[in-house]
């Protein structure tokens, strides 16, 4: 307990450095001005939500292969902070375009991409919920889980020979690319920051989702129990207590 | 027995059952065809304009016909367990998918047979000179739409709102197949009718990535 306290004290600090670096170290932008700083909350979104939907691909893979029920735990947890994570992205982005672009929202490569990340991964979830069986679930949504990573890389190479607005690569981009190294090094503390706030809540949903399984199991046993016992009277009762 | 044999026999069974009743078809068609319609009166383009929109609305409304046509794949096996009985069968589980793909295949591809010309009467769009190309372009679509379509059609057989559900899954996974299969009909379309090359190769691509997929994953699709 203590340690989960003291862990919360220095994530909560660091992330309060981070805002705070963000909003007054790092350097003015030439053209874009204090709007451009919207930049370290929404490039290290989109950075942790790409990593979490590989982890869920990897979850899925790790669960057909040896179908353990922890790895179906681990991809609905990184499915859920990468969801979250992605939904920061959506939003920050039309804040910063709005001014620097002229509007909200453009159907460029990039933008479309996430939108469709973000579609498929909440259809990923909403699946998970419209699926009973356990076991079932667990594979059912693997596959999906599988085929809407397979098509991340097709959406993007499609929207990208179609249209596309974002600047090209300024972060680990081509020649001509690069960040100031105060940027850089501010950049660097918030992707620390948001993954520090990330990785425990997605722990913390693993844990909750293991315990959940559990309880289920509980659930299934005694079921199928009470209705050995009951079975000359209610065959098969029960139904769906919340 | 091979793949290939139990498929085909598979495909058999679905086509016999279909055309008993011609339900799935005769649906499709029309939905499709009332999206067409709609189309106009939201609309209403002129002649240049339903050139440059036409393939879109196009490909909308067979992707609409497909998320609606693909849920009764395997959804028609839950009535009597039947799917059941085809895992008992002695064929491979891909075998069971490619021919409910073929299946599939077969019916929106009907519907297309149908549709395509009384879209070109609707909105004076003229395919002479090009339907080799553009048949050439609508089997490599309507091949993406039913490798992952079919596919989807069991994930979501066993869910609850699996009528709702189906194109939920579906649609986003076919947002790059709509891109490609609408800029490649557009180039049929256009004053100087020319097949692009790129589109049509992405197409294949898309469909090869996911029968791929389908093919590695179809024993955990299809397991009790």
């Amino acid at each position: 307990m203590k340690a989960r306290i003291a862990g919360t004290a220095l994530i909560a600090a660091l992330v309060v450095f981070a805002g705070y670096a963000a909003l007054y170290i790092a350097p003015d932008e030439r053209t874009m001005h204090e709007i451009q700083r919207v930049f370290y909350f929404h490039l290290p979104a989109w950075i942790t939500s790409f990593t979490a939907f590989t982890v869920v691909f990897l979850a899925n893979v790790a669960y057909l292969l040896t179908r353990r029920p922890q790895w179906d735990s681990l991809g609905v947890a990184a499915a859920e902070v990468g969801v979250a994570c992605c939904t920061i992205g959506l939003i920050t982005g039309p804040l910063w375009a709005r001014p620097v672009w002229g509007v909200w929202w453009t159907w460029d490569a990039r933008l479309t991409t996430t939108f469709i990340l973000w579609l498929l991964y909440v259809s990923y979830l909403l699946l998970r919920d419209l699926l009973e069986d356990p076991e079932r679930r667990a594979t059912l949504s693997a596959v999906f889980g599988i085929f809407a990573y397979l098509d991340v890389p097709l959406v993007y190479v499609s929207n990208r020979l179609w249209r596309t607005q974002h600047p090209q690569p300024v972060v680990l981009g081509g020649q001509g690319s690069g960040l100031d190294p105060t940027m850089g090094k501010v950049l660097g503390l918030c992707v620390v920051a948001i993954f520090g706030v990330m990785i425990p809540i997605l722990m913390d949903r693993y844990r909750l989702e293991r315990l959940r399984h559990e309880l289920d199991e509980l659930r299934l046993e005694v079921e199928a129990r009470t209705s050995d016992s009951n079975s000359a009277v209610t065959p098969g009762s029960r139904k769906d207590t919340p | 027995m091979t793949t290939a044999r139990a498929a085909a026999i598979l495909l058999t069974k679905e086509l016999r059952l279909e055309f008993r009743t011609r339900e799935l078809l005769n649906t499709t068609v029309i939905f499709a065809l009332v999206v067409v319609v709609l189309f106009s009166f939201a609309f209403n383009p002129t002649p240049e304009e339903s050139r440059r929109y036409g393939p879109g609305l196009l490909w909308i409304a067979f992707l609409f016909a497909g998320s609606l046509m693909l849920h009764p794949s395997f959804g028609r096996e839950q009535a009597n367990n039947t799917l059941d009985a085809l895992r008992m069968a002695p064929v491979s589980t891909f075998a069971i998918l490619l021919g409910k793909m073929l299946a599939n295949f077969i019916f929106l591809s009907l519907a297309e047979v149908v549709l395509v010309p009384v879209f070109a009467v609707l909105y004076n769009v003229s395919l002479a000179g090009v339907v080799g190309r553009l048949i050439l372009v609508l089997i490599l679509g309507t091949l993406g739409i039913v490798i992952t379509g079919t596919v989807f059609s069991a994930v979501s057989a066993h869910a609850r709102m699996r009528e709702l559900l189906l194109p939920l899954l579906l649609l986003p996974i076919l947002a790059p197949l709509l891109i490609a299969a609408v800029e490649a009909t557009a180039s049929l379309l256009a004053d100087q009718p020319d097949l692009d090359r790129t589109w049509t190769t992405f197409l294949a691509g898309f469909d090869i990535v996911f029968l791929t997929a389908s093919w590695l994953l179809c024993d955990f699709l299809l397991e009790e």
